[in-house]
């Protein structure tokens, strides 16, 4: 069989053996298939919020629902504002991992140490602001299985609203509580200089792509519960 | 791309540039998104609010083509990895149409053969009642308990249909 007669040189390079045809590491690309995965898993979830949304008449409205701040007085109307901080932790979060990546490729163990602490911080404050959240929720008596909330057009709503709300941030959250243990781990070991002795910070990489991962999630999650 | 290692400051600078400029994207997007998200509230117009939705998803959609393209590097990988992860993952254009579809289908065919389904969504809770923890909802007809404090007495609770 003839395997150049279709392949342009390029190709046939990458794949003629000797090297990966990938030119990646193994644990960067099956990172990237478990990332796929993952989603997978998240945009099932918000298909099915989508689909259930489609099939009922009457939705709560977002910005009355998520209109509270904390250490505002009771009955605070700020939709929108708290949440809008929450992203831009993640946001700035992701940019500090970037960062962190950057300083890795380059071997700057300094920089990685100070950009993945500031990683970490973002991740926790985030966790912070959703425990926040959800508490204050429950509070109010939201929770699985009860939904004290009415439709936009006032009439009685069922608990769908609260049931995918909960397990789709809960999920995320979950996600960035994983990215934060990770972030945590890979932090210790630059500090005990395994990178250093490997010769390289790939493990830095990996671990930027699942903190990445969180980030876009989340940029579907926001839009979908607090925007549209 | 191809970077000779001689030019590694160049580079470097480079670099740096992108993360900068995607920076700034996002949060440009983001804070657009909000804008609209504010201005969408004191709006009436359905078909202005579905156009602004619509806007807002290509803003959503654009913002994670810049975190996987430049933050997760998927752009600077070889051809076929990226293949790899994007042929599947487009299997969503037809998960988000036909779930969607599907969805709405089941509300047509609810408020056409189930009247009861469709009576419950027309049907406005007086007020909103204030207790903690116990989130059953009274449906009462708008005229009908004006004065009552407690509506425990009143009505028998209807739980929403699903």
């Amino acid at each position: 069989m003839s395997t150049t007669t279709t392949a342009s040189p390029n190709e046939a390079k990458l794949w003629g053996g000797g090297q990966s045809p990938f030119s990646s590491e193994y644990g960067k690309v099956m990172m990237w298939y478990f990332l796929m995965s993952d989603a997978f898993t998240f945009g099932a979830f918000l298909i099915s919020y989508g689909t259930v949304r489609f099939s009922t008449n009457g939705w709560p409205n977002s910005n009355e629902v998520f209109k509270s701040f904390p250490f505002a007085p009771e009955g605070v109307n700020a939709p929108l504002v708290f949440v809008s901080i929450m992203t831009f932790i993640l946001i700035i979060s992701s940019v500090t991992m970037v960062l962190a990546v950057h300083a890795g490729k380059n071997m700057d163990k300094q920089g990685v140490v100070r950009n993945m602490i500031l990683t970490i911080i973002g991740g926790i404050a985030f966790l912070s602001c959703q425990a926040w959240e959800w508490n204050h929720l429950h509070s109010e008596g939201a929770w699985w299985g009860m939904n004290p909330f009415l439709n936009a057009d006032g009439t009685a709503s069922t608990t769908n609203f609260t049931n995918f709300f909960f397990t789709i941030t809960g999920f995320h959250g979950f996600h960035v509580f994983s990215g934060v243990v990770i972030n945590i781990i890979m932090l210790i070991m630059t500090l005990l200089n395994k990178f250093e002795q490997r010769g390289h910070y790939l493990m830095i990489e990996k671990a930027g792509l699942y903190w990445h991962f969180v980030d876009l999630v989340w940029v579907f999650v926001f839009t979908i519960f607090y925007l549209l | 791309m191809s970077h000779s290692h001689s030019d590694h400051e160049a580079h470097n600078a480079e670099a740096m540039a992108e993360i900068k400029k995607v920076t700034i994207i996002l949060s440009v997007f983001t804070i657009v998104e909000l804008i609209l998200g504010f201005w969408m509230m004191s709006m009436t117009s359905a078909a202005l609010k579905l156009a602004i939705k619509g806007t807002i998803v290509i803003l959503m959609m654009a913002k994670a083509f810049y975190i996987v393209a430049y933050f997760m590097h998927l752009k600077h990988e070889v051809k076929n990895l990226i293949m790899t992860i994007i042929v599947p993952l487009s299997l969503f254009v037809w998960f988000i149409g036909a779930f969607l579809w599907d969805g709405s289908s089941f509300r047509n065919l609810r408020n056409n053969y189930n009247p009861y389904f469709k009576e419950q969504s027309t049907i406005k809770v007086e007020k909103k009642e204030e207790e903690h923890g116990a989130a059953k909802h009274e449906a009462t007809e708008a005229k009908h308990e004006s004065i009552a404090p407690t509506n425990e007495t009143t009505k028998p609770a209807k739980e929403p249909y699903y």
